[in-house]
């Protein structure tokens, strides 16, 4: 096994009666993305806090890199770098002045800091807009320039509290393509989110957090084998089936089930290859299809299957 | 040092980068401090504003007009003579200040009220009644005049003459005299001889009874000059100061409603290190606004620095620190940003009143100037106004700036133990 970057342990945090975080516990392999996942208010941020150290956990551990990060002036923060959910930004600093604030806090200084500054601007596209101040950014923009904030002082593991919330599809793929470049650098990341596609993108693991406790905590392809099916295939018939059809489909090598609405068939594969299987025998048996599609199972679906709610109940 | 270094460098920027902020700051205390200057009293070479008085003369005896005519000649007043219908309706309106009624008669009337011959004749005075204290002021002049004109005819002028001998034939057909009315009718034969001596003996010219003395008027402070601009500029930047200290506070409670403030939290530095750095910004930020400040004073409207400039320096700097320190405690104890403010300017406004901001804590009574000792903005004041205009030296300023830093450690303390108690809850 990797050597862990980060371990979390058995943590749990009270507000007033409400216990928000109980007994949370995972880890963070050196160079590997972690996907953090529950619904709003499931106890995601909350966890993120702790391991910041912004928030003193009632009970439990987080270590970085074997070292204990404590509340306040640790050193283990040094090796984090928090991309927060709000765009902590100065609206009326220049971008590049922003930085400078954000990179001197961690001790950075003189042309290091520049050039850390140059590097991380670069690293999300904003070059050319260095000395404009964020209030004339777009969403997609501000978010970039969020996340090239934590970069500066090239932390060990970044942390992305939901850093694509109200930004549009071209600036969610230019963070994503930053993100994965520092993926491809070693960099390990902590990706909290309730978008089931944007964790699939990037995460090798993945944590789900319901009710301040830890549901899954698997890989991606384990959490997929949990499914009864992993892809379904949508078809649409010439015209209604009779209720023989689908009873005899269900029963085929690699179908794990049959629904039909009209003419309508939304059928469960085992496998997304053996959707090819699944059309042939339609069209033998009289029942060619007029169109269809084939959609791998999400997360979301996961998510269902483990809790019995939807992602955004 | 680093990190707090940045946070202070940043600070500055977003604050020279607000030019409401400036303009709020350091434009509205010169343009107020100038008005205020100006109305009470401006530089100190300007004369003395005079009251603006009606006279509406209705005696054309000689008493009367002399009186009208020693009333035009004052130079406290500003005589306006018109008639009584048009006086009392400028009084009413505001446009003058009072207006003085001499009736028909007034002359003969109260030459005989002087000698207790018949009642006292009355002077009626109309006055607006926001101006008390012109009131005072307008009878006191009137009666000067009055008595002075009055006497002098009494012992010079024919009707005087004509008054006595009626009154010594009065006294003289009472039968049996009483021993009271024997002294009156002596002395009235003493003032008749004095009348009837020949005018070379006299010595003096019109005679009569005058004010038996004369004052001699001199300012005394340390400094050159009184300039009342530079009371007025001290209290006008204590005030805006004080408002740039809410806005320090009420940034904080933005950045922590931003996430602004949770992100500084997450590098290595404390919040007793953030704190340090907002109080110090905000001090460097308060302490060049006052001298900015008074540096337009001194360059437009003669302020000076007659004092001690160390000590200056002192009370503006310790002044910095209670506005850095309540900055905090508005952030400390603020719910949210708009209650905050709302909140933070009324207790800024009552403090910068009671603290002689506005008026001259000395024009308050007593009572209330001990009060207003329990504020940081009347130790401001009284410490700038000690080391300007009054021109003390630094050891004056000691009092002004130890009780300031009692404020600053008193409103830091509270801050931070209300900033630490949160992190103990929610942290």
């Amino acid at each position: 096994m990797t050597p862990a970057l980060l371990r979390v342990s058995d943590l749990t945090k009270s507000f007033g009666e409400r216990r928000a975080v109980d007994g949370v516990s995972f880890r963070v392999e050196r160079g590997r993305t972690l996907g953090l996942l529950g619904p709003n208010g499931a106890g995601k941020s909350t966890t993120v806090g702790m391991i910041c150290g912004l928030l003193r956990p009632d009970s439990g551990e987080v270590t970085i890199d074997g070292e204990p990060l404590t509340h306040g002036n640790s050193a283990a923060k040094r090796k984090i770098g928090l991309v927060p959910q709000e765009l902590a930004l100065y609206e009326d600093l220049p971008a590049r002045e922003n930085l400078r604030v954000f990179g001197a806090l961690y001790g950075l200084k003189g042309a290091h800091l520049k050039k850390r500054c140059d590097e991380a601007l670069e690293l999300v596209n904003l070059t050319e807009r260095a000395g404009d101040k964020p209030g004339t950014f777009s969403g997609g923009m501000k978010r970039r320039l969020n996340i090239a904030a934590a970069l500066l002082h090239d932390p060990q593991l970044l942390i992305l509290d939901e850093p694509t919330v109200g930004v549009d599809p071209q600036s969610r793929n230019a963070i994503f393509d930053s993100l994965e470049t520092l993926k491809r650098r070693g960099c390990s990341l902590i990706y909290t989110s309730h978008y089931m596609e944007e964790v699939e993108r990037l995460a090798d693991h993945v944590v789900i957090i319901d009710h301040g406790k830890v549901i899954a905590d698997e890989t991606p392809a384990a959490l997929y084998r949990r499914l009864p099916a992993q892809a379904a295939l949508a078809v649409e018939l010439a015209q209604a089936p009779g209720e023989d059809l689908p009873r005899r489909l269900a029963e085929l090598d690699g179908v794990t089930g049959v629904e039909h609405d009209g003419n309508g068939l939304r059928i469960g594969l085992e496998r997304a290859d053996g959707a090819l299987p699944v059309l042939n025998w339609l069209a033998a048996h009289g029942a060619p299809p007029l169109h269809f599609s084939t959609a791998k199972a999400k997360l979301e679906d996961i998510f269902l299957a483990l809790t019995g709610r939807s992602l955004r109940d | 040092m680093t990190a707090l270094l940045a946070l202070v460098r940043k600070d500055l920027l977003l604050y020279l980068s607000d030019r409401r902020a400036l303009l709020l700051n350091l434009v509205m205390p010169i343009v107020l401090g100038a008005f205020f200057g100006y109305l009470f009293g401006g530089s100190g070479a300007a004369e003395n504003a005079r009251i603006d008085v009606a006279l509406v003369a209705l005696d054309d005896s000689d008493i009367g007009k002399k009186i009208a005519a020693g009333l035009k000649s004052d130079a406290a007043l500003n005589i306006r003579e018109m008639p009584l219908a048009e006086a009392q309706e400028k009084v009413r309106k505001g446009k003058l200040n009072a207006a003085i009624v001499i009736p028909a008669g007034f002359g003969d009337a109260a030459g005989a009220a002087l000698f207790g011959a018949g009642g006292k004749p009355e002077i009626p005075v109309y006055y607006d009644p926001s101006q008390g204290a012109v009131l005072s002021m307008v009878k006191g002049i009137l009666t000067q005049h009055v008595m002075q004109t009055v006497s002098a005819g009494m012992f010079d002028g024919p009707g005087g003459s004509r008054l006595i001998g009626d009154s010594l034939a009065r006294l003289e057909q009472q039968a049996p005299a009483d021993a009271e009315s024997a002294s009156l009718a002596q002395l009235l034969r003493s003032v008749k001889t004095f009348q009837e001596r020949p005018k070379s003996e006299s010595g003096s010219g019109s005679g009569g009874l005058s004010v038996p003395f004369a004052t001699r008027d001199e300012a005394l402070s340390s400094g050159p000059q009184y300039n009342a601009y530079a009371h007025a500029f001290a209290g006008m930047s204590v005030q805006f100061i004080l408002f740039m200290g809410i806005d320090a506070g009420i940034s904080i409670l933005l950045a922590r409603r931003q996430g602004l403030w949770s992100r500084l939290l997450a590098a290595p530095i404390t919040v007793r290190g953030v704190l340090l750095a907002r109080a110090l910004s905000s001090a460097l930020i308060a302490f060049c606004l006052l001298c900015g400040i008074f540096l337009v004073a001194a360059l437009l409207f003669k302020v000076r620095i007659a004092g001690s400039l160390a000590g200056f320096a002192g009370v503006g700097l310790c002044f910095a620190l209670v506005t850095a320190t309540f900055g905090l405690l508005i952030a400390a104890y603020g719910k949210t940003p708009e209650a905050a403010r709302g909140l933070a300017v009324f207790a800024t406004l009552v403090m910068v009143m009671l603290g002689g901001a506005w008026v001259p804590a000395f024009l308050f009574p007593q009572w209330l100037q001990t009060i207003t000792l329990a504020m940081p903005t009347r130790w401001a004041v009284d410490g700038l106004d000690a080391m300007s205009w009054r021109g003390l030296g630094f050891e004056a300023a000691l009092p002004a700036m130890a009780a300031q830093l009692g404020f600053a450690a008193l409103f830091g303390a509270l801050a931070l133990h209300k900033f630490n108690r949160d992190a103990k809850r929610t942290g």
